[in-house]
């Protein structure tokens, strides 16, 4: 047998009726993931959601790629948190990723914590957690196991690849690696290589997490603790730089949280600090300090071009992808000039793309928002794609 | 949405005559697309891979809501990003006018085509001669509506002044076809004199003589 696979539980979101399938598949030692590092990881488990019916030739699968602190869980309400999942605006019935047409298939990466291996995980060798003798991966070595997931569903071309920030670097090296595997693909909110300041802030957040004392060098887990402050400044410190100073002065201003006056102490007594640390102790219930600390480090090692000779065209020579690259104007974590390299090197080698720059002050996690004109161009891209492939077009609803 | 078959509709004569000029099946990028009116047209009718590349932000993101492949970018500088003779045809409808360096745009599009289309308003035409002749201002007409100080048209010519710039940049005109404002051709293809002077608009189907040896 190939891969082990759990039987598919079947559950349904409340309000919208979209059935959601969650799977585990486990791929045995036998077939372990060679990394980029040239290490060697195996067993492996790839947690993933599927949601939409797979067509008969196999044509109309979507895959969603997540970013740093995403998961699968992309339009079912969380299991953990309770909320609605991450795109559940852009994905399900009806949506511009339309359930109803297409087989959504959202895996949690390699080195995530939510039923992927990580280094939560248990390493079979030892009996206890990875810790940090979990491999440094790369974006290369999560889309490598995604492809594993993708050949054991029995797929050979997805319809589209997409994603944002994280899950942009992940669409681009599919669109790179597999050329003949990908039909579309949206590089949204992305780069083709992680900047100086973007490596900068991460560094912030591990040595948030690492200056944590119960870290213990990444052992937290064998003493039964959590370096919840470590990691909660860390997210605190990313959630900054995932909005935009016109998005924090309009949400929160000066005002102060629930006084009239300061109390002259260390206090939240703003609102946006109220607003941080909620956003940090809501985190550390959900996610894992390791993980954290390996994802953004694979986020730091993306260079595209450096893994094509230093010429980012190289990386796109031969496509017949078409793709639509999409920015957002107030996005200073991955402007807009850096999505215009990617056009630029796509353009270099003549290939099918659209792009666009959408108008919002929401700034990085604008791509998770409502943002009525950013939906308005994925879902005539999707259409036309699917026009294109051959895909029949959306049933009307009565 | 594109999977119909649309009634074709174009208020623009320009972009018939360019379609006329576009064989079937072909590659095509459209320079200056505008809200992809002659993407769309090229589509439909001739079935082409169309790209385009305009500059206004809003008009991009109309074109790929409506599943065209349009990228926002700057004929002046964008262009330069493309390989040699990447698409079939490189079109530039009614835009040339209203770029910074114009011989550098016709330039790129002659290596980046095949064949370049392109159409311009002709300031050669009787009435702005004599418009200017006449009342010693700067010609308004319907083609060239705003005035002189609001105009985006920083590089107007004349049809003549079109043919000389062909011949300075090495490019052979295949066709060449004036029309006036009801949208009718020219019966006198041979008179450049006559083209100029009784022809509101151009479209011109121009190639390389010295192809660059591109993909």
């Amino acid at each position: 047998m190939m891969a082990i696979q759990s039987p598919l539980q079947q559950e349904r979101t409340a309000d919208d009726g979209v059935p959601v399938h969650h799977g585990t598949v486990t791929f045995p030692a036998e077939q372990p993931l060679d990394l980029d590092s040239g290490k060697k990881l195996g067993p492996f488990t790839i947690a993933y959601n599927t949601y939409g019916t797979l067509n008969g030739d196999k044509s109309n699968a979507v895959l969603i790629c997540h970013a740093l602190t995403g998961d699968q869980h992309v339009t079912n309400l969380h299991p953990l948190t309770g909320k609605e999942g991450w795109w559940s605006l852009l994905v399900g019935p009806g949506k511009p990723i339309d359930t109803n047409r297409y087989f959504v298939i959202c895996p949690n990466i390699l080195g995530g914590c939510m039923g992927s291996t990580g280094p939560a995980s248990v390493d079979p060798a030892t009996g206890t957690p990875y810790g940090l003798t979990f491999p440094v991966i790369t974006i290369g070595d999560m889309v490598a196991a995604q492809n594993r997931l993708i050949e054991h569903l029995g797929i050979d071309q997805l319809f589209a690849v997409l994603g944002g920030s994280m899950g942009g670097m992940q669409v681009l090296e599919w669109a790179s690696r597999h050329k003949d595997k990908v039909y579309a693909a949206l590089p949204i909110a992305t780069a083709a290589w992680h900047s100086s300041q973007n490596i900068a802030f991460h560094e912030v957040g591990r040595q948030a997490v690492m200056a944590d004392p119960k870290w213990l060098r990444g052992d937290y887990h064998s003493h039964g603790v959590v370096p919840r402050n470590g990691l909660a400044v860390a997210r605190m410190a990313a959630h900054i730089t995932y909005l935009s100073e016109d998005a924090l002065h309009e949400k929160f201003g000066r005002n102060l949280q629930n006084r009239s006056d300061r109390t002259f102490s260390f206090d939240a007594d703003f609102q946006v600090e109220s607003y941080l640390r909620h956003q940090g102790s809501t985190f550390v219930d959900r996610f894992d300090a390791n993980s954290y600390l390996y994802i953004t480090r694979a986020m730091d090692y993306f260079d595209l071009a450096a893994e094509n000779g230093d010429v980012l065209a190289n990386a796109f020579r031969g496509t017949r992808a078409r793709f639509c690259v999409v920015s957002f104007t107030s996005d200073w974590l991955y402007p807009t000039r850096e999505s215009r390299e990617i056009v630029q090197a796509l353009n270099a080698v003549a290939a099918n793309v659209s792009f666009v720059e959408i108008d919002s002050n929401a700034g990085h996690d604008a791509f998770l928002l409502d943002e009525p004109e950013f939906f308005a161009t994925i879902r005539g891209f999707v259409e036309s794609c699917a026009a294109k492939r051959g895909l029949p077009p959306p049933v009307e609803q009565a | 949405m594109l999977h119909k078959t649309e009634t074709v509709q174009t208020s623009r004569v320009d972009h018939l005559l360019i379609a006329e000029m576009v064989a079937p099946e072909s590659r095509v990028l459209d320079v200056g697309c505008g809200d992809g009116e002659l993407l769309q047209l090229l589509a439909d009718t001739k079935a082409v891979d169309a790209r385009g590349v305009e500059l206004s932000r809003e008009r991009v993101n109309a074109c790929v809501a409506r599943g065209l492949s349009v990228i926002q970018g700057d004929a002046d500088k964008d262009l330069a990003d493309y390989p040699d003779q990447a698409f079939d045809y490189a079109i530039l409808s009614l835009t040339i006018q209203a770029t910074l360096r114009p011989r550098e745009v016709l330039q790129h599009l002659l290596r980046i085509g095949r064949r370049a289309i392109i159409s311009f308003p002709n300031f050669g035409h009787w009435r702005i001669r004599t418009d200017l002749l006449l009342w010693g201002r700067m010609p308004r007409t319907t083609n060239l509506p705003e005035p002189w100080y609001a105009s985006p048209d920083s590089h107007l010519c004349t049809i003549r002044d079109f043919v000389e710039l062909c011949e300075l940049l090495d490019a052979a005109v295949e066709e060449a076809v004036a029309f006036n404002s009801a949208g009718r051709r020219l019966p006198i293809k041979r008179s450049l004199s006559l083209q100029n002077l009784l022809g509101e608009k151009a479209v011109f189907k121009l190639r390389h003589r010295t192809p660059a040896n591109g993909s």
